[in-house]
């Protein structure tokens, strides 16, 4: 008899022995393994989610306060691209930690900081002085020069920064990219026409 | 070769995968199945086997860092001997296994092959379908240029709309706040490690389940699939009329998968490798993004939509889409297999192609994006349509090409196509409706009427007006031939 006919044979007498409720000592054994397995994956599951989901942080953890230069260096009455570093960053960024944003200086101490990202899908989107208009590349969206949705697939209006002047510096909250789940519950923009206001 | 077979022998008395791989290598087929319709299956699986290998080769030198990645492609693009080639068989490869891919996903849906008793060899397929887009758009993110960046940022887009969650959703995916070295890690692990790691063990399943159900055989209009009686009627035809695999019907995908492979390697030497483009950085805005050759339709889908409908499809329209494809098997799994006898599959699969192919090709030349130089880099608008005009139509020219206008209106073939051609504008609109439409917009037109002031209004209509056929009079409003008749008489 090989080893394996063996193994059966006693495998089929203990089945065959133990009653419909008794548990044998080596199942018990092994069921006792498999709770003390789910255990330990439990504990060592939580530190690893936890890792895991590390990135995902509220609406202003990742928000500071980032100038953008001398006022002065933003003419009345013009809209001027912009650049900053993002406030959160690593070492290996390279020129990803870059952002760029538009510049909308209405009056001596009046601004509008809109972001380069599209509303519809976030793509660039690049200011036509001549025809006031910002227009996006990718899926035709436009927006007039106060940033209100002119046409096109967004939904909204562009995406705006809150503003302040810091010592003759203008400032903007910012730190993580805008979409549609963080920025835009936050602003209201009305229509060039002051008709019903297109909320995001 | 005594030897030879003294260490096989030695080697399988302690592996013991001589009996197993002999088994299936000599199972019976059906005998019209050694056809070469059932060779993309095969050719798939090579594919996968040239991408991990192409792509071990080019993790020797990659780097993983947003702030190396753009350049380490470029290393091997022009400095390391032949890293082009490696880099085009990579990106070619791709190409291929998606479109194999989807060759055999379409092979094996018209041959009836999902239905009993290969069902979860169906469903397996569908995954191993979606990790090959996955992979195809984690690779397009690795190479991390330009379109890259702004690709990225469109994922972060479609996620961001995801309700409740939609931050989170952003963040996990990023890696953080914004799009930068923590993404593009993530995107790595993703495409080197989790996803591949998967791929390859589903298609081992998949692969697997093929050779242990066997091979779907050549539907026969009449030959219905009952789950009662398909087992014992299969194994009959394999009996009656079959052959062994090896060689019987493998010889043919060695040959496909080998020709396929030099497919590869020949668009890899003559059309080399894809990118990088421009640099990733974020402030560079003079960009007009596009993803890779298989996302074009998507691309085109994003356009189209009205703004109200694009959240509710690019949520539900994907669930919608794979619960279909994986429920297809349950719902049809006995019944006709023969292409004869099922037109509803047939004009499912027609539609579905002709419905990718129009939007791929929409994709590639994208009509609804404005053209951002048209009307600084373009051709001027021809002198014919100037010549004869008056010096107020001429002016209306100027402002027609430095108001953008250009951007999203062709004029002689030249222009963006995003609004209509206005070669012929006059002869549909009286110059009324053009004055309001130039104020007003409307119809996915911004409005102009507070960048533009009255007599630049007046002048841009007044060369519109001047654009309809030599022979057809421009349209007008019946109305004001009414009036101008009517006027010098206002008591009568």
């Amino acid at each position: 008899m090989s080893e394996k006919q063996v193994l059966a044979e006693q495998n089929n007498r203990e089945a065959a022995s133990a009653d419909a409720l008794a548990v044998s000592r080596r199942w018990l054994l092994l069921g006792i393994g498999v709770c003390f397995n789910a255990v330990v994956g439990a504990a060592v599951a939580v530190p690893v989610i936890r890792y895991l989901l590390s990135p995902a942080k509220p609406d202003d953890a990742y928000k500071s306060w980032v100038s953008l230069g001398a006022i002065d260096s933003f003419p009345v009455g013009e809209t001027r691209l912009a650049k900053f570093q993002n406030p959160v960053g690593r070492a290996w960024d390279g020129e990803t930690d870059r952002v760029a944003c538009w510049v909308r200086r209405i009056a001596a101490s009046e601004f509008q900081v809109f972001a380069v990202n599209c509303a519809h899908l976030g793509c660039p989107v690049r200011w036509f002085p001549q025809s006031q208009l910002f227009m996006c590349p990718c899926h035709g969206g436009a927006y007039y020069a106060d940033g209100s949705r002119a046409s096109g697939p967004p939904e909204r209006g562009l995406f705006t920064y809150d503003t302040k002047i810091v010592a003759g510096n203008l400032q903007i909250n910012a730190g993580q990219m805008p979409t549609l789940a963080n920025t835009a519950r936050l602003v209201q923009i009305q229509t060039p026409g002051g008709g019903s206001p297109c909320t995001g | 070769m005594h030897w030879l077979n003294r260490v096989y022998k030695w080697t399988d008395s302690r592996l013991q995968l001589g009996e197993p791989i002999k088994e299936m290598a000599l199972h019976p087929v059906p005998n019209k199945t050694a056809s070469w319709w059932y060779v993309f299956g095969s050719a798939a699986f090579v594919l996968l086997m040239l991408q991990i290998a192409t792509g071990v080769l080019l993790a020797l030198v990659y780097v993983p860092s947003a702030g190396h990645a753009w350049s380490s492609l470029n290393t091997l693009d022009h400095q390391l001997t032949l890293g082009w080639f490696l880099r085009a068989m990579h990106g070619w490869g791709s190409n291929f296994m998606v479109a194999v891919v989807l060759i055999h996903m379409a092979q094996v849906f018209l041959f009836g092959a999902y239905k009993y008793p290969r069902e979860l060899t169906w469903v397996l397929g569908v995954f191993l379908l979606l990790m090959t887009l996955g992979m195809a758009f984690t690779g397009q993110v690795l190479r991390f240029d330009q379109d890259a960046y702004w690709g990225l940022g469109i994922g972060a887009s479609i996620a961001s709309r995801v309700p409740f969650i939609g931050n989170w959703a952003v963040h996990m995916m990023l890696g953080g706040p914004i799009i930068a070295g923590a993404t593009l890690s993530r995107f790595f692990a993703f495409h080197v490690f989790v996803i591949p790691g998967m791929l390859l063990a589903f298609a081992c399943l998949h692969v697997w389940m093929v050779l242990k159900l066997g091979i779907n055989e050549w539907p026969m209009p009449g030959r219905v699939v009952r789950r009662s009686t398909y087992l014992d009627e299969y194994h009959t035809l394999t009996k009656a009329d079959g052959r062994p695999f090896v060689p019987g019907a493998v010889w043919k995908d060695a040959f496909f998968s080998a020709a396929i492979i030099a497919a590869v390697a020949v668009c890899a030497s003559v059309f080399g490798p894809y990118g990088p483009g421009g640099q990733p950085d974020p402030t560079i805005i003079q960009t007009a993004p596009k993803p890779d050759f298989f996302f074009l339709w998507l691309y085109a889908v994003l356009s189209y939509l009205p703004p109200s409908l694009e959240t509710p499809f690019l949520l539900i329209a994907p669930v919608l889409g794979i619960a279909g494809l994986v429920g297809l098997p349950f719902y049809a799994g006995e019944g006709e297999k023969s292409w004869h006898r099922r037109p509803v599959a047939i004009l499912m699969l027609t539609s579905i192609a002709v419905t990718w192919g129009v939007l791929t090709h929409l994709g590639t030349f994208t009509p609804w994006s404005p053209k951002m130089n048209a009307w600084s880099g373009g051709p001027p608008i021809p002198t014919r349509y100037t010549h004869p005009a008056s010096p107020l139509q001429r002016q209306g020219a100027i402002i027609f090409q430095s108001k953008q206008c250009r951007n999203c209106h062709s004029i002689a073939g030249a222009g963006g196509q995003r609004g209509p051609a206005l070669d012929l504008v006059a002869s549909r609109m009286t110059e009324d409706q053009l004055i309001r439409q130039v104020l007003q917009g409307g119809g996915n037109m911004p409005a102009y009427g507070k960048n533009l002031s009255p007599s630049e209004v007046t002048a841009l209509v007044s060369f519109l007006e001047t654009l309809h056929p030599v022979n057809e009079p421009p349209a007008t409003d019946a109305s004001r031939n009414t009036a101008a008749v009517v006027e010098p008489h206002p008591h009568s």
